[in-house]
């Protein structure tokens, strides 16, 4: 079962040898982590994937034995450079965590003790391990700081963490960990909180210092498209098993399990749209840890492939080359196997609404604004005399949309999406331009319109868990849509809840189950039926699969493209993956800093000319494929303050391109408003850098199977 | 109820594992959260003691042969014996018969007049209106915020600084003493902090996305405060109503003791220590040692209750 791998010389810094993890409950023991083989090398990172609740965190914790009260470690050794981790006593343990073993966790805010300043929380790191002098300790920081590439280490050490931000903190927590020069760094999640500009950044950073330290990594994620970027190995994590382990360039061109083939079938490549290719989900859920078969193949009930010898006994791990194994019996030649469950492909028709252009208009936006009303914290604004400012989430942003098309709207954090969907729907008020929805204006809140205009527009929510009332059933949650725009007579509301159930296939056995028995998926499909309920014209997405895992990423997204077949709704469809907007979109609006600058047709926006910004967010973009080469092309610095946004161009401040093309490095952006320029496939750029130039620049990415 | 089901684009067959197979009806989801209830010792050994005292208080008058006014001549200030179980006052009153008579008033009853009393003990109804107030004040200020919330919130801030026992002082001499009266003062002393509670989650709660959404869908403030909101704040609120009633209990026995209560010659607990405590120097402890035992275990008992129901609804979450 053990192999050690020849890839790096020497012993393994990290050897995991059937390894179990258990948590006891007042039911009794649950196993949340059985048989678990992997070792990882010095200077080699090695990747957990999986969705949540596979047990990823769990291993991490265990290796440091960090499982809380009533976690333990059941079976199988941990060694450590050598030396066995598992049964030793908590003192012991205490002198490895932060010093030879140091972790970055997900959410560097809660990584960093807000009420102490950085540099106390850096140098207490090396006065606890080490005998360094607090002023020796002091410098060591400072220099750790400067290889984590934070502009001006020295007064970084005077902050508090709530001063700098998300990305520069967990740079700080990085820099933390690496500070006495750990043998193994354990990350998990290290950047699922972070932009994608950002999360880029952090990851150039986590390479380099690989290379630099030659620490041995274990990299958790859920993300496919970061552990290709970032690992070397792999081990794929399926309800508390590992079912597939190798190099990463090998799983990810010949993946053995269909657990893995199933993940890398769910997330949408970076440049594919609905049109050419389909997303295939995986069905149903991870079983929760009391429901795990102990002796059959834990994926099977799960499986395309599954036979009945797939029950019969616990498929062992299967070598299918060298240091690549995959828990399935029909592992070897699972490419050539005939799947015993088929899918109904959604796929044929989804091309239906191509071939429809220059619809009928259904929204207009002018120069929309959405302005926050900004309280200064003088003594004089407290007698209204204060100058008020205001925070320009949305500022001056004019678009269209036809009937029954999509549009995808993509940007960082913070500059304006959701505010967007919000004054669209009514939720804020529009503080000036012109909204017209039907042949209607409606620049007025919720409460002001009509009813009939209401229906017409619904919502789909990002968060699964508050998208619906805990407190009622599914059922009643759907019913109450149609009742109160009387979509139909009152005595076939049932029957409207049933069938809106089915279109988002869910059985009617849900229809009296409270939101807390339904899956995050599950949540956000009756969240959909609930916006269907009033038939609606538009919908509007926000972020509506970012919260749940890729495998019923697919699904939601599969759903809501079959839902705008049948119904012919038009949709917004706000996210910040790339990926998934370009599949699902027919044209693209990229924003920043409440404005848009890129507005066309989606393969456009995806191929040069494109503006300095998409280009950036582009190659930002991980990518699910370790073959692909991608542009380095890092934004520096933040998003600026939407209170006082910068002249001229407001993406001046980090352009990469500017000094390249303009003349005098590009003093005009600095006090100009850029034109809008079109291109002949029909999108429009907001640049002073002539189209020819921007046309000339390379595509960001190159794939090895260019479609 | 639940076969197996499709949950999946063109997903035929998928067995739904055994644990999320719950219960659907409404008595069993009830049934569920009893059982939370049973599975929380503390909650259950609050539980017993509340229950205990409302069983007397229901059946006061079959488990006393003495009315609680019967004057025993021959037995004034006696002990515990077997024709008067807890003894006697200074009157020959018998003490078992007041305790759970004065048991009534709080729990079980609210006398009206002489003769009219309608069902839900003083306390139980002063906390109630209390509720009611507090909730609807609680709801509005932290739904509409702005200058709305400013006006109610000072203004309730404004009460909370008025030490609470003066506070009833005040209104019971001005209202005179009634059983009514006691719950309008409890009301009016309870209120601020039950608002205070119902806006913090008030405004929790309004930031979720099911409040966008009935937002968008264009219901009414009112739906959307009573219909969305307020149950999903009902368990701090129920947990906050039982130390509440709790608290209420207290009050009563504090303004009884201070002749403010209800009006004699009737079986209160303040007013029985109040007169009890002449005599305990004087050898006879018990008029005034079975109501304080009264107030305390009822209190100790609404208290456990209370944090049982917290923790045991917290973990199960």
């Amino acid at each position: 079962m053990n192999d050690s791998s020849g890839i790096a010389p020497g012993a393994p810094v990290i050897e995991i040898e059937n390894l179990g993890i258990a948590y006891e409950t007042r039911k009794g023991d649950v196993q949340a982590v059985r048989n678990i083989n992997f070792s990882v090398h010095e200077g080699e990172t090695m990747g957990l994937v999986g969705e949540s609740g596979c047990g990823k965190s769990t291993i991490a914790f265990g290796i440091v034995n960090f499982l809380g009260p009533n976690g333990k470690i059941t079976e199988g050794s941990v060694r450590f450079q050598g030396n066995e981790l598992v049964g030793r006593s908590e003192a012991e343990l205490k002198r490895l965590r932060g010093d030879r073993i140091a972790m970055v966790y997900q959410d560097p805010m809660q990584a960093l003790n807000p009420s102490v300043r950085l540099g106390e929380q850096l140098t207490e790191v090396l006065t606890f391990h080490t005998d360094l002098s607090e002023h020796e300790a002091r410098e060591r920081c400072v220099e750790m700081l400067k290889r984590v590439y934070m502009p001006d280490p020295g007064d970084v050490m005077r902050r508090y963490p709530h001063q700098i931000s998300g990305g520069q903190q967990q740079r700080v927590v990085i820099a933390m960990a690496m500070l006495n020069n750990p043998a193994l760094l354990i990350m998990d999640e290290p950047t699922t909180a972070l932009d994608v500009t950002v999360e880029a950044a952090v990851l150039d950073l986590i390479e380099d210092l690989k290379n630099d330290f030659k620490t041995a990594n274990i990299f958790i994620t859920h993300n496919l498209g970061v552990v290709a970027r970032v690992s070397d190995r792999m081990c794929v994590m399926y309800a508390g098993e590992m079912v597939e382990r190798g190099s990463v360039r090998e799983i990810f061109q010949r993946p053995c399990h269909p657990y893995t083939r199933g993940l890398l079938a769910s997330v949408p490549k970076l440049g594919e749209s609905k049109l050419e290719s389909i997303l295939t989900p995986i069905r149903g859920r991870v079983p929760p840890p009391a429901d795990r078969p102990k002796d059959a193949c834990i994926f099977a009930p799960r499986c395309d492939y599954a036979t009945e010898e797939c029950t019969a006994a616990k498929p062992r791990l299967e070598e299918i080359e060298e240091d690549h194994v995959a828990r399935c019996i029909y592992a070897r030649h699972i490419d050539t196997r005939p799947r015993t469950a088929r899918r109904r492909l959604p796929g044929d028709a989804v091309t239906g609404h191509e071939d429809s252009p220059g619809g009928e208009r259904i929204l207009g936006i002018d120069h929309l604004k959405v302005y926050y009303p900004q309280e200064s914290q003088s003594i004089a604004s407290l007698f209204g005399l204060g100058e008020k400012k205001f925070v320009k989430a949305v500022d001056d942003v004019s678009l269209r949309l036809e009937r029954g098309r999509t549009l995808g709207v993509v940007g960082e954090s913070g500059c304006g999406k959701s505010t967007l969907v919000k004054g669209l729907i009514g939720l804020e008020p529009v503080t000036d331009g012109s909204l017209e929805f039907m042949g209607i204006d409606v620049d007025d809140t919720v409460s002001d319109r009509e009813t009939r205009l209401i229906r017409e527009m619904q919502m789909v929510f990002q968060n699964p868990d508050s998208t619906l009332n805990p407190s009622y059933p599914v059922g009643k949650q759907i019913a109450r849509p149609i009742k109160r725009f009387k979509t139909v007579p009152k005595k076939k509301v049932k029957d409207e809840v049933l069938r809106l159930l089915r279109a988002v296939r869910l059985s009617a056995a849900y229809y009296d189950r409270l939101p807390r028995q339904l899956s995050g998926g599950e949540k956000q499909r009756v969240g959909i039926a609930r916006a269907l309920a009033s038939r609606p014209d538009l919908i509007l997405c926000d972020e509506p699969v970012s919260a749940l895992d890729v495998s019923v990423q697919a699904a939601v997204i599969n759903l809501l493209l079959e839902i705008q077949q049948t119904f012919g709704s038009s949709m917004i469809f706000i996210a910040h993956d790339l990926s998934v907007v370009r599949f699902f979109s027919d044209d693209i609006a990229v924003m920043y800093l409440g404005q848009i600058v890129e507005i066309g047709p989606a393969d456009a926006i995806y191929e040069p000319p494109y503006h300095p910004y998409t280009e950036a967010l582009l190659s930002a973009v991980p990518i699910p494929d370790p073959e692909a080469v991608q542009k380095e092309l890092r934004l520096s610095g933040n998003v600026p303050s939407a209170l006082n946004p910068p002249s001229g161009c407001r993406f001046h401040t980090r352009c990469p391109r500017r000094a390249q093309f303009l003349p005098d490095g590009g003093k005009i952006c600095e006090t100009e408003t850029p034109p809008w320029q079109s291109t002949e496939k029909g999108h429009r750029i907001l640049c002073h850098i002539p189209l020819k130039d921007l046309a000339e620049i390379e595509p960001v990415v190159h794939t090895t199977a260019a479609a | 109820m639940t076969e197996s089901q499709e949950t999946d684009m063109g997903e035929d067959r998928l067995s739904i594992p055994t644990e999320t197979r719950l219960p659907t009806s409404r008595i069993r989801r009830m049934w569920g959260g009893l059982q939370v209830l049973f599975a929380s010792r503390t909650a259950m050994v609050g539980l017993c003691i509340v229950l205990f005292w409302v069983f007397v208080a229901l059946f006061a008058p079959l488990l006393t042969p003495y009315t609680p006014l019967e004057q025993d001549w021959k037995a004034p200030n006696e002990g515990p014996s077997t024709r008067h179980i807890l003894g006697t006052d200074e009157l020959g009153r018998d003490l078992w018969s007041r305790l759970i008579y004065g048991a009534r008033v709080v729990l079980v009853i609210l006398p009206i007049s002489e003769t009219a009393w309608i069902p839900g003990g003083t306390a139980v109804w002063g906390v109630l209106v209390a509720l009611m107030a507090g909730i609807f004040l609680g709801l509005v200020g932290g739904y509409y915020g702005g200058w709305l919330d400013e006006v109610v919130m000072r203004a309730l801030d404004a009460m909370m600084a008025v030490p609470i026992i003066l506070l009833f002082l005040i209104i019971m001499a001005a209202l005179g003493q009634s059983a009514v009266n006691v719950v309008i003062a409890m009301t009016i002393v309870g209120t601020p902090g039950i608002a205070r509670l119902v806006r913090s989650l008030t405004l929790d709660i309004k930031t979720r996305e099911y409040i966008r959404s009935a937002e968008t869908r264009g219901e009414s403030a009112w739906y959307i405060m009573f219909v969305e909101i307020l149950p999903n704040a009902r368990g701090p609120i129920i947990v906050d109503a039982m130390l509440r009633v709790g608290y209420a209990i207290f009050a009563m026995g504090t303004l009884g003791f201070l002749g403010l209560g209800l009006p004699p010659p009737s079986p209160d607990w303040g007013s029985m220590v109040a007169k009890g405590r002449e005599f305990i120097l004087a050898g006879s402890p018990w008029a005034a040692l079975w109501p304080s035992v009264a107030i305390g275990t009822l209190v100790v008992g609404l208290n456990l209750f209370a944090d049982g129901l917290r923790e045991e609804s917290m973990r199960y979450q």
